[in-house]
């Protein structure tokens, strides 16, 4: 078939009547303090790996709170876990624990497909 | 041989905690690497071995370290293990005397008043008699110290001791009752058959006059071996496994063998070894924090029983303040990582993102600068260093002035050695590209990881404190004395971690004046903000803080100086001193010197003050 230059975009619908949502109550039961997280991007902004490639741990937030959980396993085996992010954090979320939870927890309630 | 029923108790006990101690210690040994074996073949007829008996004359009998930390504490623990110690020596002397033969049964020594029903006729063993009942009471006078302990722990310096389960409370009161049993048997026996001595004859006929001690005598020398019985059945499932282990773990120790990054018969040898004595509650500071179930001891307690959770491996600074206490001198914060290591091997990390690059560098640089994640965050350091090497006219590589990966410490702080393994392989790979023979570190987290476990060979690794006085001795930088009174806080990674207490006060005396302190060096605090914890909250880490700030500001210095950036941006959230790192105290001292030469006129503390703004 001829090129025109056009894709065809992946379908971004989250069902969210089957949203499973162990992962992030589990996070959240463990590690109460990311429930105050405001997204204000401070983390991001410090993050040694995401000042070497694209890694947003914002955007793990969404990610977890979404349940898209098969991207949320590639993106946070970025994490360094150098702790530049809990320091700036104006929340103090103690973020190297929810990464360390979320790999933890990943194992268990990754969809199996 | 004459014998009679009530000594199976005792040997049947004795036989069994043998066979156990063997069976047991024999595993251990042998699930050893080769090498760990090897080091004992070849240390076991070497010097090594008479260090390590001397070692345990001098801190499993004596109780040294204890003894420094309080004396009536070392007095109670020396009296309990060597008091015991000549009570079976000086009793097998006895009988092998008595019955003219090395080979006497053991219950007839520890029974011997009961066997031997005349009194001594022999000088010898009137003296060894008489030594046994003065041993029996020093034994005594330290049982009845161990029992006001439990009461009142605040007596003895301590100012917590340890939760005990139900194993160790059966052998705990089984030790308190052996040797008051053992006294009233044998004063039983002296006021009936006249074989006692100093104080257990006199006690003897006392009790022979009240009391009907002809019906007393079988009852108490069962209840004084069934006790004996019971401490030993009791033996393998309580905190007294230290007292034989201790000994293996002194010899392992003296031929060079340490805890390895896996969990095998070493590391299982130093959590038997662990006394719980609660010595290590004290120096910790997670206690200020009403955190009181995660400190070493109680980690060692859960190793042994296997239901440790990650919330209380994890809830731990690592700063290594409880390590020098430790009377068996076990690698506490090792064990720790051994067993973190174990808990997080399931968990992936993936950095395919990092590039080794082209290291293009000016074949005149003297000098790499790793500056360290944390450095980052307190650009002033970075400032300082960029002025110093520029006044000290040094060529330098800043190899993380931008895009570097981290040092792989913090992984390997929770237990992620093989991710860390790819960073520090990443790192190491644009060190020794560059050909640069010296690499100057900012941050102790990243000094240690890399003078440590880089492997970078031919280079020197330095912390800036070390090179700063170096530049200092070849005279590259000016000296000028601040009037500044600074109180030090060593970093836990640089001080404890690394051993290096000494250069960053040789700098700070040249720049400023430094008061010293009470809880320093190896005593020093933990700014709280330690890598190593990943469960402790923010407040928790400034509280942890706070304590320690306390305590620097009843010196009244002007200034709070360190050598780390992590200590340096969890102390300057507080705003109750100014704190700064030694580089920013060298420069702010060079600029004054410089602006001094250009302008003599202007007041010296005026400029101070214009800097601090």
């Amino acid at each position: 078939m001829k090129d025109f230059g056009y894709t065809i975009t992946k379908q971004r619908t989250i069902d969210y009547d089957q949203f499973d949502g162990r992962l992030l109550n589990e996070i959240l039961e463990m590690e109460p303090s990311f429930k105050v997280c405001l997204s204000c991007g401070g983390c991001t902004a410090t993050c040694s790996a995401g000042d070497l490639v694209s890694f947003n741990i914002r955007r793990m937030n969404l990610l977890l709170r979404r349940g898209e959980t098969i991207e949320l396993e590639s993106e946070i085996r970025k994490c360094m876990l150098c702790g530049k992010c809990m320091l700036v954090c104006p929340r103090g979320i103690n973020l190297r624990n929810v990464i360390m939870l979320i790999k933890k927890s990943i194992a268990k309630y990754k969809p199996v497909n | 041989m004459e014998t009679t029923p009530f000594i199976w108790p005792f040997t049947i006990g004795l036989l069994f905690i043998t066979c156990f101690l063997v069976i047991i210690i024999g595993i251990w040994i042998s699930s050893l690497s080769h090498i760990d074996k090897s080091r004992i073949i070849h240390g076991i007829l070497t010097p090594k071995s008479w260090l390590a008996l001397r070692e345990i004359v001098l801190e499993s009998l004596l109780h040294r370290k204890i003894f420094r930390k309080n004396v009536v504490l070392g007095y109670m623990h020396m009296s309990l293990a060597l008091g015991w110690f000549l009570l079976i020596v000086v009793g097998h002397i006895e009988a092998w005397i008595h019955y003219r033969t090395f080979f006497v049964p053991a219950y007839k020594a520890i029974f011997m008043r009961y066997f031997i029903t005349g009194p001594s006729t022999t000088l010898s063993g009137k003296i060894l008699a008489a030594s046994m009942d003065l041993l029996l009471l020093f034994v005594l006078s330290g049982v009845a110290l161990a029992c006001c302990k439990r009461l009142n722990s605040q007596l003895f310096g301590l100012k917590k001791t340890t939760r005990l389960k139900i194993g160790d409370r059966i052998a705990l009161y089984a030790l308190w009752l052996i040797f008051p049993l053992r006294f009233l048997a044998e004063s039983v026996s002296a006021g009936i058959h006249h074989n006692g001595s100093l104080i257990s004859q006199p006690t003897g006929q006392l009790l022979a006059s009240i009391l009907p001690v002809k019906s007393l005598e079988m009852p108490l020398w069962w209840a004084y071996s069934g006790t004996l019985g019971l401490f030993f059945f009791a033996l393998p499932v309580s905190r007294y496994m230290h007292i034989p282990v201790e000994a293996v773990l002194i010899f392992l120790r003296n031929y060079g063998i340490k805890v390895q990054k896996r969990i095998g018969g070493y590391s299982r040898i130093q959590v038997y070894s662990c006394s719980r004595c609660g010595i290590c509650l004290d120096s910790c500071q997670m206690a200020h924090v009403d955190i009181k179930d995660t400190q070493s001891v109680y980690v060692l307690k859960h190793i042994r029983n296997k239901n440790l959770t990650d919330e209380k491996l994890f809830n731990c600074l690592l700063c290594g303040r409880c390590q020098p206490d430790c009377p068996v001198g076990l690698e506490l914060n090792n064990l720790r990582l051994t067993q973190r290591i174990e808990s997080t091997k399931e968990y992936n990390s993936s950095y395919d993102y990092l590039k080794n690059g082209n290291v293009a560098i000016s074949p005149q640089t003297e000098v790499i600068y790793f500056a360290g994640c944390m450095t980052h965050l307190t650009p002033a350091i970075i400032k300082s260093m960029k002025e110093i090497f520029t006044v000290a006219s040094v060529k330098y590589w800043f190899m993380d002035e931008d895009k570097t990966a981290c040092c792989g410490r913090p992984l390997m702080q929770v237990g992620q050695y093989e991710a860390a393994k790819k960073l520090i392989e990443h790192n190491r790979e644009r060190i020794l590209a560059s050909g640069v023979k010296k690499l100057v570190v900012s941050c102790p987290i990243c000094y240690k990881v890399i003078n440590e476990d880089y492997a970078l060979p031919g280079i020197t690794v330095m912390h800036h404190s070390g090179y700063l006085l170096g530049l200092l001795a070849d005279k590259r930088l000016p000296v000028n004395k601040l009037s500044l009174q600074v109180v030090y806080h060593d970093p836990c990674e640089l001080g404890r971690g690394s051993g290096i207490y000494h250069q960053p006060r040789l700098l700070l005396d040249e720049y400023a004046t430094l008061i010293p302190m009470k809880n320093e060096k190896e005593a020093s605090y933990c700014c709280g903000g330690g890598l190593a914890n990943i469960k402790i909250q923010m407040n928790e880490r400034n509280q942890i803080r706070d304590k320690a700030l306390d305590e620097y500001l009843a010196y009244q210095p002007d200034m709070l100086a360190t050598a780390c950036p992590l200590c340096k941006k969890i102390f300057a959230k507080s705003n109750k001193l100014p704190i700064h790192d030694i580089a920013e105290i060298v420069y702010m001292a060079i600029r004054q010197n410089i602006s001094m030469t250009q302008d003599q006129t202007i007041n010296k503390k005026k400029i101070e003050i214009e800097i601090w703004k």
